[in-house]
């Protein structure tokens, strides 16, 4: 049996330009794909090629359009006249700190990132962000020290450094996320008892005994107990 | 070319097989296809799973393994050239030594890094070389969750049978054990980073389902698991100002006379300059091979997927194992063409969305082991021919994800699967309305290189962690268990490779091993242009490719 997962056709050509260079290629392609078919081998501008990992930051422009947007190439379909750029770094700021020594405080935010007060609500953060977030809301929430509200809106962020590449006022707020996530996840949220106490158990040793005759059984019996197993009801 | 019209996303003739799927949605609501025992699953595997396909193996005629059956893809870099001659590096004199050297920052080299820290290593005496950004790797992109047997109900022991079943019994059992003895406490250690594990308001971990699992013990972060750990442990190596060397990639790794492992050749990738490590201990941590498209598969791996660790492992004679066993995970998105091969988590399916044919019908159990679940759809296609072609000819199968919210009630996908929902909405696919198309997609390297419970490889001084090594999950690895893998051996990893920097004595630095690799493919007659590792795979057009002039 032959697995084909492939129909050759002919392609519809479209014309982009990579940093102003035109390029003709194939149409449906993502930014990422087409700069690959161009001839580009990428070693920075990509990573996860999955839109988890906000490598592959790009700007780009649309054909009778002056507006500038924002996207991740391995995430956006290639359109006709359309021009691109890659943002591969972003040289924002990332404060050291030591989360054992911090507390959730109101006024964590305002000591280690002071220029969110500087946040004059345009929102073109909010519009650069290739995830949709609320990302001017959280920005607020952290001036207000609302840790959860800034853990929660920003949690599906992934870092690709646009929003801050576009604020007026040189705010970083993915890396403010940051800090209210891991503030949230270590001492607001509350703690798991029933890991605790397994771990206790594990250590007083009280599984030895079972996993030491599973290892030891015949392969026979092992597969047996694997298959009559209760599996927890949904 | 007519063009298709597409409606909400789909091409207008797929709309009646959606139709179909709506159609029989309310009685599958009621039952669920029945599980396969062990010899339907041995039948289905032989049959229509792609590693049981001769055609596609070869054994191996060099190295510690000679003789083993290994994808083509994979041989052919075992049985290739090194990318430097000896003659070319200066090696009397060492531009970075080191305690502990971790070559490849992901899940399993920033784990390892932080406990070496924990374990007394200064951070100015470890080295992460990293091919990409830091972070950017296999890890980020995990999606569905972490297992861990911590609830009442559970316990190890159960966890320890799922593993090894799932591995159909192949596993290397005091790996296993580990594996499920120290998952809680990787938990706990998470939780202290500030991972935002989904929890009830008591603080209770709220788990589920994963394919092979008999207890519901999936921990996640909403679909972002992977993203949200990454993220803390990235944070906690910048915090603790742990060296990294970004876009740098280990070519070859250093011997010295005493035959250990004493370093690496690395290579900055934007410079191309060389640069030599001496280092007391080297963790291997460079992940998995998705990139080698295994009998042209699609896969879901990051850009630097390319195998390179088991290359760099074999050539100082380091034993490999169950290379032969690929998974494919069994739903990779089959549409729309710009995410054909992208994960589909299996959180899909342990919420409760069914595989359905194109007819609408159920076919297979939702969540047998993946090697089984991803059999039966590569059946229902290609041998029952109820799969849904897609206009760029990939066959698929619908996933019935608009159950979760009838399931579960509405907005569930929406709070626990926002980058799925988000990846197919990009599309204008909206899969809280309509079902999505999989198909099998290249998913994990099972084997790779044999460790021990202390991460120790079978040459001194080379340790190695994560999707790099083989035998913790034998010839199939269940969902959940390699992020709790590289999280497990990668703190045992760090922690190894710090007590044997207290003692180690490293000689004189050599790349004889390469000298001798390179005779031994002489002796073994293979003859070929091909020089490994590969670093990153080629995906330039094939106009340009065969344009190219190397002249500058
Ligand atoms: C899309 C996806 C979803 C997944 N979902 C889950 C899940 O829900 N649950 C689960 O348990 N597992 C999941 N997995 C599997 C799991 O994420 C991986 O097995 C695991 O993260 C591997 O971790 P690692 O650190 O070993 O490798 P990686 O995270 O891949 O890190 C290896 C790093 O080494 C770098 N590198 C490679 N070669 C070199 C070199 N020569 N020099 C320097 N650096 C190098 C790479 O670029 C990479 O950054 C998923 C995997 C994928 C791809
Ligand atoms: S390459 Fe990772 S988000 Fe695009």
């Amino acid at each position: 049996m032959e697995i084909k997962q492939k129909k050759e056709k002919k392609e519809e050509i479209v014309r982009i330009y990579i940093m102003g260079r035109e390029y003709k290629v194939p149409a449906g392609l993502t930014i990422m794909k087409a700069m690959e078919y161009a001839g580009y081998r990428f070693i920075r501008g990509c990573g996860c090629r999955g839109g988890f990992c906000g490598g592959c930051a790009t700007v780009y422009r649309v054909k009778g359009d002056y507006k500038l947007r924002m996207a991740l190439a391995c995430q956006k379909t290639v359109e006709d006249g359309m021009y691109t750029s890659q943002i591969p770094f972003t040289p924002a700021e990332k404060p050291i700190y030591n989360l054992e020594e911090l507390s959730p405080s109101v006024n964590v935010f305002l000591e280690y990132y002071p220029e969110i007060a500087k946040c004059v609500s345009c929102n073109t953060c909010t519009k650069a962000c290739p995830q949709d977030l609320e990302v001017m809301d959280y920005v607020q929430a952290a001036i207000r020290g609302d840790i959860q509200e800034v853990a929660e809106l920003s949690f599906d962020c992934i870092m690709c450094g646009l929003c801050a590449m576009r604020c007026p006022t040189e705010i970083v707020p993915y890396n403010v996320a940051l800090l209210a996530r891991r503030l949230y996840g270590k001492y607001v949220m509350p703690k798991a008892k029933h890991v605790e106490e397994r771990i206790k158990e594990i250590e007083s040793g009280k599984f030895d005994e079972e996993i030491r005759r599973l290892k030891e059984t015949s392969m026979n019996n092992l597969k047996e107990m694997y298959e009559k197993r209760e599996i927890e009801p949904e | 070319m007519s063009k298709i019209k597409i409606v909400r996303g789909y091409p207008e003739y797929m709309r009646e097989s959606i139709e179909a799927v709506e159609k029989t949605r309310d009685g599958r609501l009621k039952e669920t296809f029945p599980h396969m025992s062990l010899e339907e699953r041995d039948e289905i595997l032989h049959k229509f799973h792609p590693d049981y396909k001769k055609e596609a193996k070869r054994p191996v005629k060099v190295g510690p393994n000679k003789g083993d059956l290994m994808p083509h893809e994979v041989a052919d870099l075992l049985e290739a050239h090194p990318l430097i001659k000896p003659e070319d590096v200066d090696l009397s004199k060492a531009d970075f030594d080191v305690d502990v050297l971790i070559i490849g920052g992901g899940g399993a080299g920033m784990t390892a890094a932080l406990w070496a820290n924990y374990s007394g290593v200064d951070a100015e005496n470890i080295l992460v070389v990293q091919k990409l950004r830091l972070g950017d790797s296999n890890s980020i992109m995990s999606q569905g969750g972490i297992q861990a047997a911590d609830k009442s109900n559970d316990s190890p022991v159960l966890h320890y049978l799922d593993v090894i079943g799932g591995g159909h019994f192949t596993n290397d059992p005091k790996l296993a054990r580990r594996l499920v003895l120290d998952a809680p406490l990787i938990i706990k250690w998470h939780e202290e980073l500030g991972v935002m594990y989904d929890r009830e308001t008591d603080g209770t971990m709220i788990t589920i389902h994963g394919g092979g699992t008999c207890r519901k013990r999936m921990h996640s972060a909403r679909d972002y698991t992977g993203l949200e750990i990454v993220r803390n442990l990235k944070d906690e190596v910048l915090n603790k100002n742990i060296p990294i060397l970004e876009f740098t990639s280990a070519v070859e790794l250093l011997t010295d006379e005493h035959k250990q492992v004493a370093g690496a050749v690395l290579y900055n990738m934007e410079t191309q300059e060389y640069y030599v490590v001496k280092a007391k201990s080297t963790i291997l941590t460079t992940g998995g091979f998705g990139r080698l498209h295994i009998q042209e598969f699609p896969t879901t791996n990051h850009y630097g997927a390319t195998a390179d660790g088991i290359v760099l492992a074999y050539r100082v004679g380091a034993k490999l194992r169950d290379l032969d066993a690929v998974q494919y995970h069994p739903t990779g998105a089959a549409y729309p063409e710009q995410i054909v091969g992208l994960l589909v988590t299996e959180k899909v399916r342990g919420l409760g969305a069914q595989p359905v044919n194109k007819n609408g019908e159920q076919f297979v159990y939702p969540r047998e082991p993946r090697d089984v679940e991803a059999s039966a759809i590569i059946r229902e296609c290609y041998e029952r021919n109820n799969g849904v072609e897609t206009p760029t000819g990939m066959k698929g199968v619908w996933l019935d994800s608009p159950m979760i919210d009838i399931l579960h009630g509405e907005g569930t996908i929406v709070k626990k699967l926002p980058a799925m929902l988000r990846q197919y909405k990009r599309f204008d696919i909206d899969m809280t309305q309509d079902p999505i198309l999989v198909f099998p997609t290249l998913h994990f390297q099972n084997g790779g290189v044999i460790i021990n419970e202390n991460a120790e490889t079978t040459v001194q001084g080379l340790l190695a962690a994560g999707e790099v090594t083989g035998g913790t999950h034998g010839k199939n690895r269940l969902m959940g268990n390699s992020i709790l893998d590289y999280s497990v051996f990668g703190r045992i990893a760090g922690v190894t490779a710090a007590k044997r920097a207290k003692n180690a004595k490293i000689g004189k630095l050599t790349l004889n091993h390469v000298t001798k690799y390179e005779k031994m493919l002489k002796e073994a007659d293979v003859t070929t242009d091909r020089k490994a590792p590969i670093l990153l795979p080629e995906y330039r057009g094939e106009k340009v490719l065969s344009r190219a002039l190397d002249i500058f």
